[in-house]
């Protein structure tokens, strides 16, 4: 790596976080408008916004907010609620303040109106920014590390370039003891069997092709799989075929664990991240859009991700950076602002290990500060919906 | 790497030995001269990158293999060289779907 040291933002939980951002929640729609003023007005990059749209509670927003709110790369929060909804405003600020964050919570009812909450929001973001300012980072270790990948876009050069060489970088964090964390089990239809047999139990690997099982089972009954028309545009024909592509992201290591959105990585090493609800279908499509999964790869802990695309996304995230690793040399050259990565080239002679190299320096980099292409350009997307999970079984996270 | 060099690269690839596709590693014009399986072939159509191509004549219900591993079942007979994609190759999970509601099996 080149002369970045990895610095983090130490925790009271004893992780450290890679950025040190003040999160604007908003807790239902009605306070949406209000938290974007209070993030756009600050006139800071640091300041982002997140929330949950719904009127109705829900453990898993709740959980997923919970995790999210104490993202090690958040410093501190600021709650919004219109002050009628569901959503459990207390207990979320509660779960907050125990992790030694500063946090303070807006009820727009009760501040009266837009105007007043805008002003007090602006006020308390401005005095947290300051609080976060004193804050000195420490150095910090590859092992200390929780990396999510995803891929957004796949085209016929996904599975050959990018995600391959995601797998070299994943199993070189993996070595140094970072967790690395892969998804979207709906679109590893088709992978079981192989994946079982990576698992380093056999209740293990029992456990993720049940998992995959019912992502098959789940998506027949929305009527669709995880198929969109630009990845046929892009030479892709079928599921299972887009699963190989983007299940080679996972690397070569053995699978160390079978997580749910919020589940943090006990240790270093490669989990398998279920995303798909549990029960029968009740709220829609497991994961709506990229982002979606995103969001859950962070609330898992991700400090940052790396997102592979064929077809070329542009998307970042609030919280966590987003690393662009482009599959497609055409895409690479039409999107070249947006792409970190350029693992096409694989196609014109490169060598995979040698694009593997890059993501991985790469990670260090961003680890250490450097911003990524959409974290530049600001892209902070964020989307949270209804979802519903039991908790993992005891199979699913063997002793190491 | 030089355009020059990576011209000079097999326009096909071959991503697994018991794979019955390939892969178009660059747009491929139709009367183009390639190498299949060390011999030399003629595109009989256009192809473009990361789309796939029979390696050799395949049957009806023939299981597609890519990276070594089955993607699906053949729909209709193809010849070696023949363009394979969503009006010949279908799922053996979920029907995949475009954007006018077609290419589902």
């Amino acid at each position: 790596m080149g002369d970045m040291a990895m610095r983090g933002f130490p925790r009271k939980d004893g992780r450290k976080g890679i950025r040190n951002v003040v999160a604007v929640a908003y807790l239902v729609e009605c306070a949406h408008h209000v938290s974007r003023l209070i993030v756009q007005r600050s006139g800071a990059d640091d300041v982002h916004l997140i929330g949950f749209p719904g009127c109705y509670p829900n453990k898993y927003s709740l959980d997923i907010m919970q995790r999210l709110c104490t993202h090690p790369n958040v410093g501190a929060v600021l709650l919004v609620s219109l002050g009628c909804e569901g959503f459990n405003r207390e207990q979320l600020r509660r779960y907050i303040a125990a992790s030694g964050r500063p946090v303070d919570l807006l009820v727009i009812q009760q501040s009266g109106g837009t105007t007043r909450t805008l002003n007090a929001g602006l006020d308390i973001v401005r005095r947290m920014r300051a609080e976060l300012a004193k804050q000195v980072p420490v150095p910090m270790a590859l092992n200390e590390l929780v990396i999510g990948t995803v891929c957004g876009g796949s085209d016929g050069t996904s599975g050959i370039t990018a995600n391959p060489a995601v797998g070299r970088c994943f199993d070189w964090l993996i070595e140094n003891d970072a967790a690395c964390i892969f998804e979207e089990t709906g679109e590893l239809i088709g992978c079981e069997r192989i994946m079982a047999s990576r698992a380093i139990t056999p209740e293990l690997g029992r456990e993720i092709e049940a998992c995959v099982d019912k992502a098959a089972n789940y998506y027949r009954i929305m009527g669709y799989g995880s198929f969109a028309p630009g990845n046929a545009e892009g030479g892709l024909t079928t599921l299972e075929e887009k699963s190989m592509g983007a299940y080679s992201k996972s690397g070569s290591s053995p699978i160390s664990g079978l997580i749910k959105p919020g589940d943090i990585p006990p240790r270093g090493g490669l989990y398998l991240l279920d995303v798909v609800p549990d029960g029968e279908p009740r709220f829609g499509f497991p994961n709506i859009s990229d982002n979606a999964e995103i969001v859950e790869l962070i609330a898992c802990g991700s400090h940052l991700i790396l997102f592979t695309t064929g077809r070329g996304s542009v998307v970042g995230s609030a919280i966590s950076p987003v690393i662009k690793i482009c599959a497609n040399p055409d895409t690479f050259e039409r999107m070249a602002d947006d792409m970190d990565v350029n693992a096409g080239r694989i196609l014109q002679g490169a060598e995979l290990d040698e694009v593997g190299r890059e993501i991985f320096d790469l990670v260090q980099r961003v680890a250490a500060g450097e911003t990524s292409k959409s974290e530049a350009l600001g892209h902070q997307e964020f989307i949270l919906t209804y979802k519903q999970f039991e908790p993992i079984g005891p199979a699913c996270l063997p002793a190491a | 790497m030089s355009a020059n060099a990576s011209a000079r690269l097999p326009p096909l690839l071959l991503l697994h030995p018991e794979d019955n596709i390939v892969v178009a590693r660059r747009d491929i014009a139709a009367g183009e001269r390639v190498e299949l399986d060390g011999e030399s072939f003629l595109i009989p159509a256009a192809v473009e990158l990361g789309h796939k191509l029979a390696r050799r004549a395949l049957a009806v219900d023939a299981r597609v293999l890519k990276y070594g591993a089955p993607i699906g079942s053949m729909t209709t007979a193809v010849a070696r060289g023949e363009h394979v994609h969503l009006h010949n190759l279908r799922s053996d999970y979920i029907p995949s779907t475009t954007r006018d509601g077609t290419g589902g099996h």
